[in-house]
């Protein structure tokens, strides 16, 4: 009797849990991947490219590195690849760490094998840490414009700002006591904006001043898309050369350059992708529940926009990297002694004719790294398309 | 339509305005000033320096600086802090020395890159296919100045030709067929490297966009009812696939300004890439604000130019 009563209700309950996906989603991927051939000879370029590059890093650098790309041998210079160095002319402090001149050296007699080494790690920073800082941005604008979108910037916000920004400015030029007196103003608006939070605005009538603060100006998103606008405006090679220029030469201001000037497309799929999701049931639901504002933002909906982020992402670094060889090679890249591919091309170019090595070396060391980032992320794109994880 | 386009341009203007704005700000705050003296310079003195500085406004403050800049700008009487020549008149003759490259190199791009995607995307997964797609990763991936040095060792050695400038200096008064002919082998390496990055973009694209037409209904459609495959793909398919591309004419526009800093150095071609990249060394900045301008300016224009072609073409969008 009481087998009777339980079996269909467990035969209830099979059919209403939620039946499990056959395979998780990262095995899915994981098998997509695999058959992607373009993107995992990617991938593999890319790990041994990462090995590469701190192997240089740890070889190179130090007080007395096993691979030295500063020793200068005058009377080797511009020998061709694997040619024996000359026994007698040489002290043994400079002769090359795997006795053979590998990729051969440049017209100092520069080892170009530890020099490759050592432009290496510039060249992987480079791209992370560009990319890095644009996603950031970009993650930050576009889930700003995306989320918290509808929302106004009212009066009172934006005369706050305008007295901030004279404030810096009367800083600036030294008038300390006017921009404090500009800085309390603007301190004084958010407090007021604070208090007459949402909700809590003064009625209508009771304060006409106070009212005067809270007139809607523009959304956040026309704002946020406004100023990607203006950023679109600026022709992105011509504006990073200018900055990098003016300021002082340095690896960390080309990184933070490219980087600042590169975030309005994840910016733009970020908020693509939140403008779709915040109007889902999972969103909907967590927001019955109570949870939190930034909990819904990092935890429900981030990863579900992500993807196309990461896409970009990758595809930027190859650009990065691109961008970071092509400002070297004009001499506006990492200053020298400091050795980048960029800056080993641009100094072989002399001699185009006479070592040619030094031009196709760090060439096609670049196309290989560039080319190996973007069809990884042409394979990520195939991946986590939706359309071709239902076909297979 | 007329409310869209007045909308637009104010939008488009107050962009430009915020963009002047900006421009004008980095190039200002950044350390370091154009009167800089060099010390070991004995004909700098701060005579010559004062007199610099008040020609140029620079001891005014930054907002009439602004002001003053941009009249000018506006009345033509800007002029160049390193030469003392117009600016509008050098980049008008620079911009006349780029626009060979650039009419070539768009021609080349629009011509090339069509016949390959369609190609591609009719035959996908075949030999021509994953070759295209291949050599178009290796063209976005290949590095311009890299490329550039192997193309003209390629072409010196082989047809022993001068390459770089813009014309063999002292041809002299030959007939017209040689100096033509010098011209068209100066003219042809960059503006195929102007191109490549190009093809190799817009022809994915165009086999991207191929590819979502073919697997339409109405095409498989048209291939069950029998109609030739011909007519099929270009009758059916093309002109679908081709609507996103008439927009993408507007998007040219900004190509007219830039030129390519790298290649114009490279081939020492006296173009408006390399007089905006002497700009930035000699820190002449109205040439380099002027520039900015103007190229943003085409830029706005030219997404207002696809927006309204799109409207032309698409008869789904209503405003």
């Amino acid at each position: 009797m009481m087998e009777e009563a339980k079996t269909p209700l467990t035969w209830n309950q099979h059919l209403d849990a939620p039946s499990s996906p056959r395979e998780s989603r990262f095995r899915e991927s994981w098998r997509l991947f695999r058959s992607n051939r373009l993107a995992i000879s990617g991938f593999v370029i890319f790990l041994a490219f990462l090995c590469v590059a701190l192997a240089g890093l740890f070889l190179t650098s130090g007080t007395q590195p096993r691979f030295d790309p500063a020793v200068v041998r005058l009377q080797e210079k511009l020998r061709p690849p694997l040619s024996v160095p000359n026994m007698e002319a040489l002290a043994p402090e400079e002769l090359p760490a795997l006795g053979i001149y590998l990729f051969g050296t440049d017209n100092l007699g520069r080892d170009v094998f530890s020099r490759m080494l050592q432009g290496a790690w510039v060249s992987l920073t480079v791209g992370f840490v560009a990319v890095g800082i644009s996603v950031l941005i970009g993650i930050f604008m576009g889930g700003l414009a995306g989320y918290f979108g509808q929302n106004n910037i009212r009066s009172g916000h934006a005369l706050g700002v305008l007295f901030m920004g004279t404030g810096f400015v009367l800083t600036g030029i030294g008038m300390w006591i006017a921009s404090f007196l500009f800085f309390a103003a603007a301190a004084g608006l958010f407090l007021a904006s604070v208090m007459y939070g949402p909700g809590r605005r003064p009625a209508p009538g009771k304060a006409p001043f106070l009212a005067l603060l809270f007139l809607p100006v523009m959304t956040v998103d026309t704002l946020i898309m406004r100023i990607v606008d203006i950023m679109l405006c600026f022709p992105s090679f011509f504006l990073i050369l200018t900055v990098v220029a003016i300021l002082p030469a340095s690896m960390y201001n080309i990184m933070i350059i490219i980087g600042l000037t590169s975030w309005m497309g994840a910016a733009r799929f970020v908020r693509a992708e939140f403008l779709s999701l915040r109007e889902q049931d999972f969103v909907t639901a967590a927001k019955a529940l109570g949870v939190g504002k930034f909990r819904i933002i990092f935890r429900h909906m981030m990863p579900n926009a992500l993807g196309p982020v990461l896409v970009s992402a990758t595809i930027g670094i190859a650009s990065a990297i691109l961008t970071e060889a092509g400002l070297s090679f004009l001499g506006f890249g990492v200053p020298p002694p400091h050795a980048t591919w960029g800056n080993i091309l641009s100094d072989g170019k002399r001699f185009i004719f006479d070592a040619p090595w030094l031009t196709f070396i760090p060439g096609i060391a670049i196309l290989i790294v560039v080319l190996s980032f973007n069809l990884f992320g042409e394979g990520l794109r195939d991946i986590l398309n939706p359309k071709l994880r239902e076909r297979t | 339509m007329l409310s869209f386009i007045s909308r637009s341009i104010v939008q488009k203007t107050v962009t430009l305005f915020f963009v002047s704005i900006v421009s004008f700000l980095i190039i200002h705050l950044a350390p370091g000033k154009p009167s800089q003296i060099d010390p070991l310079n004995p004909k700098f003195t701060p005579e010559i320096l004062e007199r610099f500085q008040k020609e140029f406004h620079l001891d005014k403050p930054l907002y009439v600086q602004y002001v003053l800049f941009y009249k000018g700008l506006f009345t033509g009487k800007t002029v160049s802090w390193k030469d003392n020549q117009s600016v509008l008149k050098k980049i008008w003759i620079r911009f006349l020395n780029s626009l060979p490259l650039f009419i070539v190199g768009t021609l080349l791009t629009w011509t090339l890159s069509f016949p390959l995607g369609i190609r591609s995307a009719i035959h996908r997964g075949g030999i021509f296919d994953r070759t295209t797609t291949f050599f178009s990763y290796l063209l976005i991936s290949i590095p311009g100045f890299f490329f550039a040095y192997v193309l003209i060792i390629f072409v010196v050695t082989h047809f022993h030709v001068p390459v770089i400038g813009m014309e063999t200096f002292g041809l002299g008064a030959t007939s017209w067929p040689p100096v033509a002919m010098d011209r068209v082998w100066h003219l042809l390496l960059p503006s195929v490297l102007g191109a490549t990055g190009g093809i190799a973009i817009l022809s994915r694209y165009v086999r991207s966009q191929m590819m979502e037409v073919e697997g339409q209904d109405y095409v498989r459609t048209a291939v069950a009812k029998g109609l030739p495959p011909e007519q099929v793909h270009y009758k059916h398919a093309l002109r679908n696939a081709l609507l996103p591309f008439a927009t993408m004419f507007g998007l040219i526009l900004p190509g007219l300004i830039g030129g390519s800093v790298i290649i114009e150095s490279i081939f020492s071609w006296p173009g408006m890439g390399r007089m905006a990249y002497e700009a930035i060394l000699a820190r002449d900045y109205p040439i380099i604000l002027t520039v900015n301008f103007i190229s943003a300016v085409l830029v706005l224009a030219g997404t207002f130019l696809s927006d309204l072609l799109y409207l032309l073409v698409d008869p789904r969008i209503r405003l």
